[in-house]
C-alpha cells in the first residue's frame, strides 16, 4: 500500500495547487535556460549562415557585432587580391527603428554585396533573392511585413521581395537584407534641411578661422556635398567577408591580412567567441542568477508545503510509530510525496512550455541536455525540500497519539 | 524465550515506578506497581483520573518507560527501569496491540487499509494483508464498511476497526485505554465483550483501563489504582 499516494488523494486540492505553482516556477526556470540557448542561437545565426571563412574588420576592434567597425569599402578589392581568397564581400550591419503603419518597426539592416551577393544563401520561405541593385529587400517574417509590402526608409521606398523565418540579430530584431548601397543610404540618410544647416554651420566655422580667410577656395568647397570633402570620405562598410579558395590555408591567408595595420582579422569561430564572450555572457550570468533564485524559491515553497502536510499528519505518523512502522515507511511517505510533487511539477512545466515558449517575443530553445539537467535539479530539490518534514516526522514520539 | 509461548505469562511487571520532574516539581505517577497477567486473561484497571492507570498502561505498552522496575512480556525482559532491552518499535509491531479512547484511525486510509497497514508494516504482502484485514473486519462485524474512510464510520464502527487493527498481527498483549469512553453503553459493552472474545478465543492477554463500571462482569480480574498504587 502506498501511503504517500493515499495521503495525496486525501489532500488533493492543496497538493494540486502547490504542484501547479511549482510547475509554473519550473516552467520559468526552464524558459530562462531556453532563452539563454535562444540568445546563443540568435547571436551566432548570421555568422553561421553568412558562410564566410574570415572577417576583416577595423583595426584593433572586435567588430562588427561586439563593437562598431568602420573600414573603407574599397578594402574589398585589396582583400580580393590576397592569394587564397576566392571571394570578398562588403558587409554592412546596423539596427534601425522606424515607424510603419503607426507601429514601431525595429530591424537589423544587413547589406549584401551586390552583384556578387544577391542573398542566394539566405533561406527563404517565400519570394526570391534580390534581383536588382536598389529598392528591394528580404525581410524576416517576425517583422510582420508581407511579400510585396512597400516600406519607406529614408528617401526611398523598398519592396519586400523575399521572406525568411527565424533570421534575427543578436538583439532579437528581425533581419532585413538590402544591397550594401541601399543599406548605406538608409544608414546615412540625412534630411535636406539638416544638410543645409550643416553646410551653413560649416561655412560659418570656416569664416571664423584663419584658414578660411587665407584659402577662399575652401569656402566654395564646404558648401558643396559632404562627399566632396576629403575629411568625409565615401561611406564605409562594417566588415569585409572573405571566402577562401578550396584547399587554401586559412591560417596563412589570415596571417597575410593580419600584417595590414589598418585591419583585424577573425575566423568565423573567433567571431562567434567574441559574440558569446561579450554580448551573451552577461545575459547568461543574469539568467543564471534568476534561475538559481527561482530554484531556491521553489525549494522553499516545496519544503514549507511538505512540512505543513507532515504537520497535518503528525498524529498519524506517531500512530504509525506506535504500531511499529519502521522509519523507512515514514521517510518513504514524505519523500515520495516530495518526489511526486517535483515530478508532476516538472512534467507540468514541460507541457505548459510547449504552448507558452513559442509565444515568447525572443526565441526559446529547449535542448535535451538542459531538460535532463533540470530534471536532476528537480530531483535534488525534491529530496532537499522533504528534509524538513522528515526531520519533524522523525522527532515525533509515539506517545503523541495519546495527546 | 518465545513471547508467543502459551505457557509463559503475558505480562510480568515488577516494582514499576514512574516519576515526572525532580526536586520541588517531582510527581510520582506510579509507585512500586507489580502485576502479572496470564495469556487469555482480560484485566480491567479502574480508578479515578490521575491515579496512574494510563501511566501503567503506556509503560507496559513500551511507549513511556518507567523510572524504575522491570517489564517482561511473554517471558522476555523488555524494559529494565528506563533501559530498553529490545528494539521497542519492532517489539510493539510483533507482540502488542493498542486501542485508545479515540479510534485514532488514519484519516486518509479506508477501514480495510487502516487494518492492512498494520499488517504490511509487519512485512505481510499487500494481497495477504488485504485478505487478513477483511477477515478481521468480518469477525468484528464491519466488513460492509471496509471501503469507507473513517469520516464515514460511526464511533462504534471506528472503534471496531481500531480493534481489528490491534488484532492484525495476532499480538500476545492488547492494551486498551478507555476504549469505550466515546461510545454509548450498548456499544461500549459490545467492545468489552469483543475483548473478552478475542482473549478467550485467541489467547491474547487484554489489559483495559476503564471508568465504565457497567461492563465489569466481562473481565476476569479487576484492579484498582489509587495515587499511583495498584490494589486488587
Amino acid at each position: 500500500m502506498n501511503l504517500a499516494v493515499r495521503d495525496i488523494r486525501h489532500n488533493l486540492g492543496r497538493f494540486a495547487l502547490t504542484t501547479v505553482g511549482i510547475g509554473l516556477l519550473l516552467m520559468i526556470v526552464m524558459g530562462m535556460g531556453g532563452i539563454y540557448r535562444g540568445l546563443i542561437y540568435e547571436a551566432t545565426l548570421l555568422v553561421d549562415q553568412v558562410g564566410a571563412d574570415l572577417w576583416v574588420v577595423q583595426g584593433s576592434t572586435r567588430g562588427p557585432f561586439a563593437e562598431v567597425s568602420r573600414i573603407p569599402a574599397n578594402l574589398e578589392d585589396r582583400v580580393r587580391a590576397v592569394p587564397g581568397v576566392a571571394r570578398a564581400r562588403r558587409f554592412v550591419s546596423h539596427t534601425i527603428q522606424r515607424e510603419h503603419r503607426g507601429q514601431p518597426l525595429r530591424m537589423v539592416v544587413q547589406g549584401l554585396s551586390w552583384p556578387e551577393d544577391k542573398g542566394d544563401w539566405v533561406q527563404l520561405i517565400a519570394g526570391h533573392p534580390l534581383r536588382q541593385a536598389h529598392y528591394e529587400m528580404i525581410a524576416d517574417r517576425s517583422l510582420g511585413l508581407p511579400l510585396g509590402e512597400k516600406l519607406k526608409l529614408g528617401k526611398d521606398v523598398y519592396e519586400v521581395v523575399g521572406l525568411t523565418k527565424g533570421m534575427v540579430g543578436t538583439g532579437g530584431d528581425g533581419l532585413c537584407f538590402f544591397t550594401v548601397s541601399d543599406a548605406e543610404a538608409i544608414q546615412f540618410d540625412v534630411p535636406g534641411e539638416a544638410t543645409r544647416l550643416e553646410r551653413a554651420a560649416r561655412l560659418a566655422r570656416l569664416e571664423n578661422l584663419d584658414l578660411g580667410r587665407v584659402t577662399p577656395l575652401l569656402s566654395e568647397r564646404v558648401v558643396g556635398p559632404a562627399s566632396g570633402l576629403p575629411a568625409l570620405a565615401l561611406p564605409q562598410v562594417s566588415a569585409v567577408l572573405v571566402t577562401l579558395r578550396d584547399g587554401a590555408d586559412q591560417a596563412r591567408v589570415s596571417a597575410t591580412l593580419a600584417t595590414w595595420p589598418d585591419v583585424t582579422v577573425y575566423s568565423t569561430q573567433q567571431q562567434k567567441d567574441l559574440l558569446l564572450s561579450g554580448m551573451v555572457d552577461k545575459s547568461k550570468r543574469q539568467l543564471g542568477l534568476f534561475r538559481a533564485l527561482l530554484i531556491i524559491i521553489s525549494t522553499i515553497i516545496m519544503a514549507l508545503i511538505l512540512y505543513t502536510l507532515t504537520l497535518d499528519k503528525i498524529h498519524d505518523i506517531a500512530l504509525l510509530k506506535l504500531i511499529g512502522a519502521r522509519n523507512s515507511v515514514i521517510i518513504g511517505l514524505i519523500l515520495q510525496q516530495a518526489l511526486f510533487m517535483g515530478a508532476l511539477g516538472y512534467g507540468l512545466a514541460w507541457w505548459l512550455g510547449q504552448y507558452a515558449f513559442p509565444r515568447f517575443p525572443r526565441l526559446v530553445v529547449i535542448e535535451t541536455p538542459d531538460l535532463l539537467m533540470l530534471g536532476g535539479i528537480v530531483l535534488a530539490i525534491s529530496v532537499l525540500a522533504s528534509l524538513l518534514g522528515i526531520w519533524k516526522a522523525m522527532s515525533v514520539e509515539p506517545n503523541k497519539v495519546l495527546s | 524465550m518465545n513471547p508467543n509461548d502459551s505457557s509463559t505469562p503475558a505480562i510480568v511487571a515488577e516494582n514499576l515506578t514512574k516519576v515526572y520532574g525532580s526536586g520541588n516539581t517531582e510527581v510520582v505517577a506510579m509507585k512500586d506497581v507489580s502485576l502479572r497477567v496470564a495469556r487469555g486473561e482480560v484485566i480491567a484497571l479502574l480508578g479515578p483520573s490521575g491515579a496512574g492507570k494510563s501511566t501503567l498502561l503506556t509503560a507496559i505498552g513500551l511507549i513511556n518507560p518507567p523510572t524504575a522496575g522491570r517489564i517482561h512480556i511473554g517471558g522476555e525482559l523488555v524494559m529494565d527501569a528506563d533501559q530498553a532491552k529490545v528494539d521497542l518499535r519492532e517489539f510493539r509491531r510483533r507482540h502488542l496491540g493498542f486501542v485508545f479512547q479515540k479510534a485514532n484511525l488514519i484519516p486518509f486510509l479506508s477501514a480495510v487499509e487502516n487494518v492492512q497497514v498494520a499488517l504490511e508494516i509487519n512485512d505481510a504482502s499487500p494481497r495477504a494483508a488485504h485478505k487478513r484485514a477483511m477477515e478481521l473486519l468480518d469477525y468484528l462485524g464491519v466488513a460492509d464498511r471496509a471501503q469507507n474512510l473513517p469520516d464515514a464510520l460511526s464511533g462504534g464502527q471506528q472503534q471496531r476497526v481500531a480493534v481489528a487493527r490491534a488484532l492484525a498481527n495476532e499480538p500476545s498483549l492488547i492494551l486498551a485505554d478507555e476504549p469505550t469512553a466515546a461510545l454509548d453503553s450498548h456499544r461500549g459493552r459490545q467492545v468489552m465483550e469483543l475483548f473478552a472474545k478475542v482473549a478467550h478465543e485467541r489467547g491474547a492477554a487484554v489489559l483495559v483501563v476503564t471508568h465504565d463500571q457497567r461492563s465489569l462482569d466481562v473481565f476476569d480480574r479487576t484492579f484498582q489504582m489509587e495515587d499511583g498504587c495498584l490494589k486488587p
